[in-house]
């Protein structure tokens, strides 16, 4: 028997969800008789039976790569053949090469692994039941969100284990290069594709070539996280188009009637990497992917990492999201094996899509009671959680207040059911001893490394020890961030702008929305949509009231707003020093090389003369979304000729940015005009 | 090369002598030499076109008199006075459906489908499948029929709105005319299923109100001229065979609508043997024109498949395509010659030469104009002599896919059979449901051993299987060689040859399939994506508008051309359950046309547009093409006569 539970969190919705742990069931038989289970799985109606080697010969052959293979040899004076050549090559480094022994040889490490790691993993049934008629309907790309390495199987895992096709995954590149592993994950569906490929236009094309030709023969699901990498702050990530744009193709030139988009959200109880992360940001780069470094990663092994939660979410139409907002006959005149640009309508839509997805994988992932705490304790004072510690008491209390906001935000909450509510709040603090400890009462951080070295840390390297330590906690606090971002940024602009006026409050929302747009995930177009949301969100939970003009804050709801608007106030704090450090003491032209390492000593010594009360800043994720903010603000541009990214700042552009920010001057029509279609 | 001898056609009925020596420019031309007993001949011929002059009216003389005009044309008469298409349709045709009254589908007592009459091959025929694969295929049985209304109530119908100052010149002319309530009906439909669910059902809306039978050429000119002076809205009916909704009378009409039925002008004026063209009134119907000139041993080749019903006049106004047009060529490649007349006078070249580069071809004004501009009423076309030899074939192939492979590399290799037509597998199965009882044991048994070899030998799944079917045409000798290079072509592509018998077969399928008021078709040019595509819409529509059993929706490739081809989707649905389902099917097809044109497919290959496809006009030829198309007929019709609201 398998155990089943339902999500608290959509308890008071009317898709009530039943998760089930797969692991239960692992549990009671012998891995070996697992992975030799018979694995038959219905595949695509429409797909005709296909090898590797098929798949490898129709891209080869195909119409476009021979016609981009003309071209590179005109362009660059070699021999077709030779380019040819080249492109066998690229393809050969690519392609994956799935095969049923080695997804068995997988699925058994995979499950020894997994039974290793966590207690269950959950997974919705109806999600899956879904995919499986999805499957033999029409094409069906997978989307996860990825958080952890851990992700790269799972889905496999899962599909293995209900008689699923095995889908075919995109990977980088580096993780081909491991011995053994990169080829057992290659024969376990694993394609990889570079990093950077910039403007390698041969290398585009049999990329291009061999998504769009898996994704019209249906040969395999295809699976690939359109954040594009790793999400290290555990936030969803502003999602890449290229692949995006790869898989859609096929629908848009009419080569296939549909194509299926199943976004899938994965939540870890605790992330495997959690202490890597917060490394990276700070600036320590992550170990190279190795074989050698797996084994030695086996420690984490050792280690409880609670629950994981599978979300498969209801598939996603091509067709239906489509509708209306693109003209597929631009394809018309141009022959389809032929490239062409989309035109700005279809870049538009991909663009859409790919951000509806990351909202959707966001809108399915589970909350757990650990990131409500991650919130509440990053609002605490700095000192008060690395000296005296907070209150148990009060923090179980504000938590327990937090949970009931979650679901007043139709958040999913992973709550478990049928214990008490301080066993909860002990054995999440348990789980997550890496990070805080519970002692008389008192809840404090813990901080990375030996308490009791001899050498005194420098007040600097005091400041990156607890930064370490801030920046999991914020990354526990990431995961609940998206049920809390739309309310929090109207309530930010309640607080900065002190008006009451729905339409000044709304070019504020607008406003604000524009400049965190790489920091949290906004679907083009959906200003107004969102604006209402947050609008709604904040009357539900009492802490406004909406007329038809204005929107006024009620004594009741005081707790509400300073909540959601401390819970943002790092990002509003990062973003003034950031602008600060460009308009005083920047120069005009920086390169990134520079610009890094100068905001973080700048924070440090803030943080040291106790200005600057976020350590996030310090985070080289927050540094670069800054950046691109300011670049889609055209405050700061990247220099063409330049090869190591250098960028030149209108520093009164900045300036004005940070002025409106702070509510000294009101925003003009700095946000583009919403697109009425989308 | 060009022969630069003078080739003379004569023309009795519209007296012209025409010279064609200019250097440089193509023409109809005689293949024999210039001897001097030709020259003897031509010139003959030339006197007694000349004395024709002498001894008859001169044209152009609006004196002349119907009686005059039907008196010269029976003499003209190149053959008998068998006719298909009388004064009144009604006597032979449906009312309320397609064809001869005769012809149906129907349950016998002992359940079995059958079909009546005795007109084609399949007439009085048991069809013992045809049942079982309705029932299996979307749930029709017989214990839900719908009735269709058995008569035509004349008091349903409108009275007409008539203009008695035109109806007064109008009788003075002789020319025949009807305001019968059938006779109108009858003429303000095409074959749309929204239009005969709604006569099935009773229900009958605008009609035209008056129908008149022009004789010849000159009684339309009589008739346009009299409905520009009076401002009666014509609109010209050839064979009725519309599926584009062009016959159907614009509600918003508040003039006299008069129908000019085009059936009585069904003459062919002359034939030219030695320049092989026949030049022959535009209201003919197919079947005649097609017998007529075999009688004298000649064919057009040109077989769309609404042939037995369908006008010349018609064909030149939507441009039709026929079935053997690999080797015929389409209407627009068989017209030499056009004459037809608008509300700014009678429109024709002066010559009857094969090209001319003399600016864009008026013929393309004509050519698809839907009878908007007027009426076409002679037609000089091409003839070819009768085949010596025909022969059906067809071909199994493993999958649709490899089917369409073949046919693009015939297309590709040039070496089409007169018609090569490839079904895809829900219509194969449907063709075969279609087979009549066999007489005897040893022909089931053949079938049984085909059925196998085919399936179980050479492991082709039934239900994916498609066949092509194969007209072949010429002299004996060709066409064997011919059919062996085409089947040594479908051998690449895993086709089986299925015999001639099944060839055949598909090709009356086609005749008779219209009768399953159940299909109706529309055509685009691309292939294989859209093939999958459309179909898959239409079954998704079909789920999302509540249809319970899952439609038919099959399609079949009917011409190839060296850059693309012609696909033909049918679909059917059990309309039980649904409230509206006209309303249904029509939401169905919109969404298929759409994801054809979204696919790269043309809005129609040869149905033309009417009013049914008007929406997407201008998408389809740019806004400027819609203002070319305006600026004619805002000159050629500037009183909207022709108000029949199609294309534009």
């Amino acid at each position: 028997m398998t155990s089943t539970y339902k999500d608290s969190g959509t308890a008071s919705l009317k898709d009530e969800e039943e998760f089930t742990d797969i692991l239960e069931e692992r549990r009671c038989t012998t891995d070996l008789g697992y992975a030799l289970r018979t694995f038959n799985p219905q595949p695509y109606k429409g797909a005709p039976s296909s090898s590797t080697s098929d798949l490898k010969k129709a891209v080869l052959e195909s119409q476009y790569l021979r016609y981009i293979a003309k071209e590179i040899a005109l362009e660059t004076g070699s021999s077709v053949e030779k380019v040819r050549q080249e492109a066998r090559g690229i393809l050969e480094e690519m392609s994956h090469n799935l095969q049923l022994g080695f997804i068995r040889l997988m699925a058994y490490t995979v499950n020894k692994v997994f039974k290793r790691l966590f207690r269950s993993i959950y997974v919705n049934m109806e999600g899956l039941n879904m995919l499986q008629q999805a499957i033999q309907e029409s094409p069906v790309i997978l989307m996860p969100n990825h958080r952890s390495y851990v992700d790269f199987l799972i889905v496999s895992f899962i599909l293995f284990t209900y008689d699923i096709p095995i889908p075919v995954i995109a990977a980088g590149i580096p993780l081909a290069s491991m011995k053994v592993v990169g080829e057992i994950l290659r024969r376990s569906g694993a394609f990889f594709i570079r990093r950077a490929i910039g403007s390698d236009k041969l290398y585009w094309a049999v990329l291009s070539e061999y998504v769009r030709t898996i994704v019209r023969t249906g040969c395999a699901p295809l699976e690939f996280y359109v954040e594009g990498f790793r999400s290290r702050t555990l936030k969803s990530v502003v999602p890449k188009l290229g692949m995006m744009d790869m898989v859609l193709e096929p629908y848009f030139k009419g080569e296939v009637f549909d194509i299926t988009l199943v976004p899938i959200s994965i939540s870890y109880d605790r992330v495997v990497e959690e202490s890597l992360l917060a490394l990276e940001l700070l600036g320590v780069p992550k170990p190279k992917e190795s074989t050698t470094g797996l084994f030695k990663a086996s420690r984490v092994l050792q280690e409880d990492y609670g629950c994981m939660h599978v979300n498969f979410g209801r598939p996603l139409s091509v067709r239906q999201l489509c509708e209306g907002k693109i003209n597929r006959s631009e394809y018309n005149l141009i022959p389809r094996d032929l490239p062409q640009r989309p035109s700005t309508e279809i870049q538009d839509c991909v663009n859409w899509v790919a951000h509806l997805i990351v909202r959707t994988q966001e809108e399915g992932s589970l909350i757990s009671p650990w990131s409500l705490m991650a919130c509440l304790l990053l609002q605490a004072p700095i000192t008060t959680l690395t000296e005296e510690g907070l209150q148990w008491h009060g923090l179980t209390e504000k938590t327990l207040w937090l949970r009931k906001l979650v679901l007043d935000f139709r958040g999913r909450l992973n709550w478990p059911a049928h214990t008490t509510d301080s066993d909860v709040m002990s054995s999440t603090v348990a789980l997550h001893h890496s990070i805080v400890h519970h002692k008389a009462g008192r809840v404090c951080l813990v901080q990375d490394g030996d308490p009791a070295s001899q050498d005194p840390l420098s007040p600097e390297e005091g400041v990156m020890r607890t930064a370490a330590a801030v920046l999991m906690l914020v990354s526990y606090r990431n995961q609940a961030l998206h049920v809390f971002v739309r309310p929090g940024i109207l309530a930010t602009a309640i607080h900065i702008t002190k008006s009451t006026q729905k339409d000044e409050l709304f070019s504020f929302f607008c406003f604000l929305r524009d400049v965190f747009a790489n920091e949290f995930i906004f679907i083009p177009g959906r200003a107004s949509q969102d604006f209402d949301e947050a609008c709604s969100l904040l009357q539900k939970c009492g802490a406004v009231h909406m007329s038809e003009q204005e929107v006024t804050v009620l004594e009741t709801g005081l707790e509400v707003l300073s909540f959601l608007q401390k819970l943002l106030q790092p990002f509003l704090d990062s973003y003034q020093l950031i602008f600060r450090y460009l308009c005083e003491n920047g120069a005009h032209v920086f390169t990134e090389k520079q610009f890094l390492p100068a905001v973080q000593n700048l924070a440090t010594k803030l943080i040291l003369s106790g200005d600057l009360h976020t350590f996030e800043v310090l985070s080289s994720d927050t540094q670069k979304n800054v950046l691109s903010a300011l670049r889609r603000l055209e405050a700061v541009t990247k220099l063409r000729a330049s090869q190591q990214n250098e960028y030149k700042v209108n520093k009164a552009a900045v300036r004005r940015t940070g002025d409106i920010l702070s509510g000294k001057i009101p925003p003009e029509s700095l946000h583009a005009i919403p697109d009425a279609r989308l | 090369m060009c022969h630069t001898f003078p080739a003379l056609t004569s023309d009795r009925s519209s007296r012209i002598c025409s010279l064609l020596y200019k250097h440089g420019s193509s023409m109809a031309s005689n293949s024999s030499g210039s001897d001097s007993s030709d020259r003897q001949r031509i010139a003959q011929q030339r006197l007694s076109v000349i004395a024709g002059h002498l001894q008859r009216p001169v044209e152009g003389n609006s004196g002349i008199l119907a009686a005059e005009c039907k008196a010269q044309g029976d003499k003209l008469d190149v053959s008998s006075e068998r006719r298909t298409v009388p004064r009144r349709r009604q006597e032979i045709m449906k009312w309320n459906g397609w064809g001869y009254s005769d012809s149906k589908f129907l349950y016998n007592k002992k359940g079995q489908a059958e079909f009546t009459g005795k007109r084609y091959r399949l007439s009085g025929m048991i069809i013992p499948g045809l049942r079982e694969w309705m029932e299996s295929t979307f749930g029709a049985n017989l214990q839900h029929k719908t009735p269709a209304a058995p008569i035509l109530n004349s008091s349903a119908v409108q009275p007409p709105t008539l203009n008695e100052a035109f109806l007064k010149e109008l009788k003075s002319t002789g020319i025949p005319f009807s305001h019968d309530a059938e006779d109108r009906v009858f003429r303000s439909h095409g074959h749309c299923l929204h239009e005969i669910f709604a006569l099935r059902e009773g229900k009958i809306g605008r009609v035209p109100d008056l129908v008149v039978w022009p004789n010849c050429h000159n009684d339309v000119v009589k008739i346009v001229e009299l409905a520009c002076k009076h401002n009666v809205c014509l609109m010209p009916y050839g064979g009725g065979t519309s599926v584009s909704s062009a016959l159907e009378c614009p509600p918003e009409e508040t003039r006299s609508i008069v129908s000019l039925d085009t059936s009585q002008m069904n003459r062919i004026l002359w034939i030219d043997e030695k320049n092989l063209t026949a030049h022959v009134e535009a209201g003919i119907v197919g079947q005649d024109l097609e017998r007529l000139l075999n009688e004298s041993g000649y064919c057009t080749g040109h077989e769309p498949d609404s042939m037995e019903f369908s006008s010349l006049g018609g064909w030149v106004a939507t441009r039709a395509s026929g079935m053997k047009k690999n080797i015929y060529g389409n209407i627009e490649d068989l017209v030499v010659h056009i004459k037809m007349v608008t509300p700014q006078g009678v429109i024709e070249k002066s010559c009857q030469g094969p090209r001319m580069s003399t600016g864009p071809d008026v013929h393309h004004f004509i050519m698809g104009s839907e009878g908007t501009l007027g009426v076409v009423t002679e037609v000089t076309m091409k003839i070819r002599p009768m085949p010596e030899y025909q022969k059906y074939g067809s071909v199994v192939f493993p999958n649709f896919e490899m089917g369409v492979a073949c046919l693009r590399e015939v297309a590709r290799q040039r070496c089409a059979p007169a018609s090569i037509r490839l079904m895809d597998n829900e219509q194969f199965k449907f063709g075969h449901a279609l087979k009549p009882q066999v007489s005897s044991i040893f022909t089931s048994f053949l079938d049984g051993l085909k059925k196998f070899y085919i399936t179980k030998f050479k492991g082709f799944d039934p239900n994916r299987l498609c066949v092509a079917t194969l007209l072949f045409e010429g002299d004996r000798e060709k066409v064997l060689q011919h059919e062996k290079q085409v089947y040594d072509i479908a051998a690449k592509f895993g086709g089986l040859a299925a015999g001639e018998d099944n060839g055949q077969r598909g090709y009356m399928l086609t005749f008779v399939i219209a009768y399953l008021r159940v299909v109706l078709g529309f055509k685009y040019t691309l292939v294989l994506d859209i093939c999958r595509n459309v179909k898959a819409r239409i079954v998704r529509e079909c789920k999302d508008k509540g249809v319970q059993f899952p439609p038919l929706s099959t399609c079949r490739v009917t011409q190839t051309y060296d850059a693309g081809a012609c696909v033909y989707f049918y679909f059917a649905f059990n309309y039980r359950g649904l409230s509206d389902p006209v309303h249904v099917y029509e939401q169905v097809e919109h969404a298929a046309r759409e994801e054809i044109l979204a696919n790269g497919g043309s809005l129609s290959h040869h149905h033309g547009v009417g009013k049914l496809r008007k929406e997407w006009m201008r998408e389809t030829i740019s806004s400027v093409g819609m203002g070319m198309l305006r600026s004619v007929k805002d000159y050629v019709d500037p009183n909207n006569i022709f108000g029949n609201r199609n294309l534009l």
